[in-house]
């Protein structure tokens, strides 16, 4: 059974979104995802200051399966980068909602609408 | 020898030598001479060995293997069935192994003819106009077809036509070869048929499309039924289609990729018509076109002029894209199999084939989870048990396969599923075989619910147990000197 935190939003394509303060969110993968991936070896993210627009690639994750796409679930400039990640890939593994991805500025809170909560989420991925 | 574990480099013995050279015949060359930055600056670390050191650690080595003629082979994707002996008997003959590319043509008759003849017969079997055998792999062959397309296009003035539209469940070569050609992909869904979905096609045809790349029967092992359809929209929105030759021996004497429309494809002799495969092979990618397409194959090209074989460069777009004619002596090895099977037999090719993994599909459905029912072609794919209950996942089950004496299928591939197992016994195994398969894999899915540690564990019975993928992902080590600068660093 997945593990899923309650308070974040969900895209289709397995990202969370954590809103923090005055529009910043960070971004990361579910548990899910990370569960479907498997040993997860190599994960490609974008620079800080470029932007990303909602359904579209942002970046890579690479498992011992299979190189996927990640997919932004909410438009906006990159503020920070989690760099441990490029070292130590697997910490998506061990806890993919600590350890996120991107820290993002979003441009269009509305956004947050089109996700999805904990509990269709989990519908979702029955 | 089941522990044998050394690398070639560690059996080094300084001044220890192997071989013998015959004398030199430049008598007045001094090495001294060499200009200065063509010598070499480091060492070349090659081993010191004696022949029966080099024979013993390679007899060794070779024990650890398991290939096609060790066992029960079913590697979806990838055709692994039995390559005939005659091919290698007529690959080792002296007349072919023995010749030089540019020996004088009217010294190479026979060998052009074999050339010729099998550009001919692959022409027949596929239903297009002419094809070049000098690609050296199946990827090579997709780079080199889509490049013909390139070709195509630019030559009538339009540059706009760079995007390549590929279904989702495609060989990931597929996207690769279109991006190394300088061109954008266009990925569209399957259906839940496991088809290309006919309305996500029409939504991304424009006046951009360059072509259409597709594999049929597809990834999944399914056929195409709008295969007509599909050919005609690309080509009614200006595109080509590009056949992905893979999965060829489905077809093979049924059906022809030129008589669906397709106007570009290659084929991999490797597969389809039992060459070398696996560990570089050497491999061989075929690459057929349409007439209109035949001016932009690469040269050089292998022509006939009553009973004379000559060659020509007359291509006028690509040049040449491998050295001399490509693999030769694989193209002589197909050529060997075509005409040892002959057309009536060759008939007989994908319906064996076809038959085969349909059986393996009705036997296993009740143990594992077929996601596309009713029939397949020449592979079948399940996605993992139909028990989710347990903690067993795909990869546990290939590797317990292994203990049992038989090679793993294609894991987690295609994509579309997430617990893949992708089975292709290929026309060459007997039913005795096939049915131990499945009694096998019928025992595994009782041990998954049983026993889960066992498989948790496996395999146990192999030289080499279970391996750290991880690190072997993120550790590349593909050399010697590689190797021991690990060692260094670590410390």
């Amino acid at each position: 059974m997945s593990k899923l935190v309650e308070g974040l939003y969900y895209s289709k394509s397995h990202e969370w979104v954590k809103p923090l303060e005055d529009d910043v969110v960070l971004i990361g993968i579910t548990d899910f995802a990370q569960s479907e991936l498997g040993d997860v070896v190599f994960v490609d993210l974008p620079e800080v200051g470029n932007t990303i627009s909602q359904e579209d690639e942002f970046g890579a994750v690479e498992s011992v399966k299979a190189a996927s796409d990640l997919i932004a679930p909410v438009t906006g400039e990159i503020l920070e980068v989690n760099e441990e990640l490029v070292g130590e890939p697997e910490l998506l593994n061990k806890d993919p909602y600590e350890n996120w991805l991107l820290k993002v500025k979003l441009e269009n809170p509305d956004e947050l609408g089109n996700l999805l909560n904990s509990e269709e989420y989990a519908e979702f991925i029955k | 020898m089941i522990n044998y574990n050394k690398m070639i480099f560690e059996l080094s013995n300084e001044g220890r030598v192997g071989y013998s050279l015959p004398r030199s015949s430049f008598n007045n060359y001094n090495i001294d001479d060499l200009n200065d930055n063509l010598k070499r600056k480091s060492e070349l670390l090659l081993p010191e060995v004696s022949e029966l050191d080099v024979l013993r650690h390679f007899t060794n080595i070779s024990n650890k293997n398991f290939g096609v003629e060790n066992g029960f082979y079913p590697l979806g994707s990838c055709t692994m069935k039995y390559n005939p002996k005659i091919n290698e008997e007529m690959a080792s003959n002296k007349a072919f192994r023995n010749l030089h590319p540019l020996q004088p043509i009217s010294t190479v008759q026979g060998a052009l003819e074999v050339y010729y003849n099998l550009q001919k017969y692959l022409s027949e079997i596929s239903g297009l106009y002419e094809f070049s055998l000098n690609p050296f792999a199946g990827a090579h062959g997709e780079l080199v077809g889509l490049m013909v397309i390139k070709a195509y296009h630019q030559d009538r003035g339009d540059f706009k036509r760079n995007k390549i539209i590929i279904p989702d469940s495609a060989h990931g070569t597929n996207p690769a070869s279109t991006v190394v050609c300088g061109m954008e992909v266009i990925e569209i869904k399957s259906n839940d048929k496991g088809r290309v979905d006919l309305e996500s096609l029409k939504a991304v045809l424009s006046d951009d499309i360059a072509g259409m790349m597709l594999t049929n029967p597809n990834t999944l092992g399914i056929f195409e039924n709008d295969i007509c359809e599909i050919t005609k929209l690309v080509h009614d929105a200006g595109g080509l289609m590009y056949y992905d030759g893979a999965n060829l021996n489905a077809l093979l004497g049924k059906v022809r990729p030129g008589d669906m429309g397709f106007d570009v494809m290659h084929i991999n002799l490797h597969k389809t018509f039992s060459t070398p495969h696996g560990g570089g092979g050497p491999g061989s990618g075929p690459v057929g076109v349409t007439e209109i397409l035949s001016k932009y194959l690469p040269n050089p090209r292998v022509k006939k002029l009553d009973d004379y074989f000559y060659v020509e460069n007359s291509g006028e777009a690509l040049g040449q894209i491998s050295a001399y004619f490509g693999n030769y002596l694989v193209a002589l090895r197909a050529y060997t199999y075509i005409r040892t099977l002959g057309k009536e037999n060759l008939k007989m090719v994908g319906r064996y084939a076809t038959l085969n993994a349909n059986y393996i599909s009705k036997a296993l459905k009740t143990a594992y989870d077929l996601p596309i029912p009713g029939y397949c072609m020449h592979e079948v794919v399940f996605n993992g048990l139909n028990n989710k209950d347990t903690d067993v996942k795909t990869l546990d089950i290939a590797k317990r396969l292994l203990d049992y004496g038989m090679h793993a299928p294609t894991i987690y591939f295609p994509l579309l599923f997430p617990q893949a197992i992708m089975i292709e016994p290929t026309e060459t195994e007997t039913k005795e075989t096939i049915d131990e398969f499945i009694n096998v894999m019928h025992k595994i899915a009782i041990e998954a619910k049983e026993h889960p540690e066992i498989l948790k564990q496996a395999p146990t019975k192999t030289p080499i147990r279970r391996t750290d993928e991880v690190f072997a992902a993120k550790m590349m080590i593909f050399s010697y000197k590689d190797y021991l600068e690990y060692i260094n660093n670590r410390g």
